[in-house]
């Protein structure tokens, strides 16, 4: 992982402990976590998809 | 020289006026509870529960929703991370039928008695009334008999009728703050547009869900206003969401309501709406944390969605069915409902 989730900056770059705080708690990703591109995403009762037009898609554990 | 009128405290006129009569406090009520101390705040609880139980009974009304079709919204409500007129990250996304299915099934396997459709539009057209029509439809060829509610923005005489004819048994149209700071809140549409839907949907029989956001930076006197219009529309369902500052959105950078004035509005909507369904929606995980959602399910709230929200997450539904179950709240049987 490069890129954050949550507000798709460089993960070394700067700290990221807010983006981490609502980060899977209150927001699916937004961004690849691989190339920072805005995601597709659908949350669901149960569950969210991000995809990626790049990286593919990935999904919620639950 | 005549003696200072003795202060009369509002929870004493609130267990005469709403507990005994069923008569929702005015708006001057409602901000004198707005404004109560912390310490009161215990006591508003006690009283708000002892209505809703009175008024409306002990068991909770369960809700799963969804989005159909998520951003590129053309609408400017500034809480929203679907508005296409902000930077927010969401990106649109259409929801297939069998995708709308799954979701449907999911909600009803948490004992959900409603499922709500949500499309982030100024109003349906023809392609998203027909992706509903046909969504409806494969819900119930699934052997699903929960019941549908929709959320689609503002519509047309002929639209209501038409989800009249699908079925759907309940439209939720917010009007989200008080009418005097709504202007402050949305620029592409009025109150009063939301109000005729509202009109439309009660006339045609659907059961009318509307309720909003707290904490969009209105006064604690807007608060107590838009609960007063609320219960001037008597709507059948309440849903009281709490603002999620969203990036990209022009609130991004509101603070989160606090605990205490989040469980003050809980308190002082129910007892400004005793018989309506007052749910918990979202925000509420930020707000309150696990502790608070019990204090608010035990201060008025009788109905909670569970699972995720529209682009937000909730709690995991049996977190939220543990809690019901720790505090002895039946669940509402959809066999109740019909």
């Amino acid at each position: 992982m490069t890129y954050c989730g949550y507000c798709g900056k460089d993960l070394a770059a700067t700290d990221h402990s807010a983006c981490a705080s609502r980060l899977g708690v209150i927001d699916p990703p937004r961004f690849c976590g691989e190339c920072a591109r805005r995601m597709v995403v659908q949350v669901t009762p149960a569950g969210w998809t991000a995809a990626c037009s790049r990286h593919g898609e990935i999904a919620s554990a639950r | 020289m005549t003696a200072a009128p003795e202060q009369v405290d509002v929870l004493s006129v609130a267990r005469e006026q709403v507990l005994e009569q069923g008569v929702g406090l005015s708006e001057e009520q409602v901000l004198e509870v707005l404004q109560l101390p912390d310490e009161r705040i215990p006591d508003l609880l006690e009283i708000a529960h002892a209505v809703r139980m009175r008024w409306c009974g002990p068991e909770v009304e369960v809700e799963g929703i969804v989005s159909l079709k998520t951003g590129g919204c053309p609408e400017d409500c500034h809480f929203c991370s679907q508005s296409g007129q902000f930077p927010s990250p969401v990106r649109s996304a259409w929801l297939d039928i069998p995708g709308l299915v799954k979701a449907a099934r999911q909600t009803a396997d948490t004992g959900a008695t409603e499922f709500c459709i949500v499309a982030a539009v100024r109003g349906p057209d023809k392609r998203l009334l027909s992706q509903v029509r046909d969504g409806i439809k494969a819900i119930r060829e699934d052997g699903n008999d929960i019941q549908i509610a929709c959320s689609l923005g503002m519509l047309t005489q002929e639209q209501v009728d038409e989800l009249v004819a699908m079925g759907v048994h309940r439209y939720n149209h917010n009007l989200e703050t008080a009418r005097s700071h709504f202007p402050n809140v949305v620029t592409t549409h009025s109150w009063e547009e939301r109000w005729d839907t509202l009109k439309m949907i009660r006339e045609a029989g659907m059961e009318v869900c509307c309720g909003g956001i707290i904490g969009m930076g209105e006064t604690l006197a807007q608060r107590a206003e838009f609960a007063v219009q609320l219960a001037a529309l008597e709507p059948d369902e309440v849903p009281l969401n709490f603002l999620i500052p969203n990036p990209g959105t022009p609130y991004e950078n509101y603070p989160v309501v606090e605990g205490p004035d989040a469980l003050r509005a809980v308190g002082a909507f129910r007892l400004a709406l005793p018989r309506t369904i007052l749910r918990f929606a979202g925000g509420r995980e930020l707000t309150f944390g696990d502790l608070g959602a019990k204090q608010g399910m035990l201060g008025g709230v009788n109905a909670i969605i569970v699972g995720n929200y529209l682009t937000n997450l909730g709690r995991p539904a049996q977190q939220d069915l543990d809690m019901l179950g720790e505090l002895s709240m039946p669940i509402k049987e959809l066999s109740k409902t019909l």
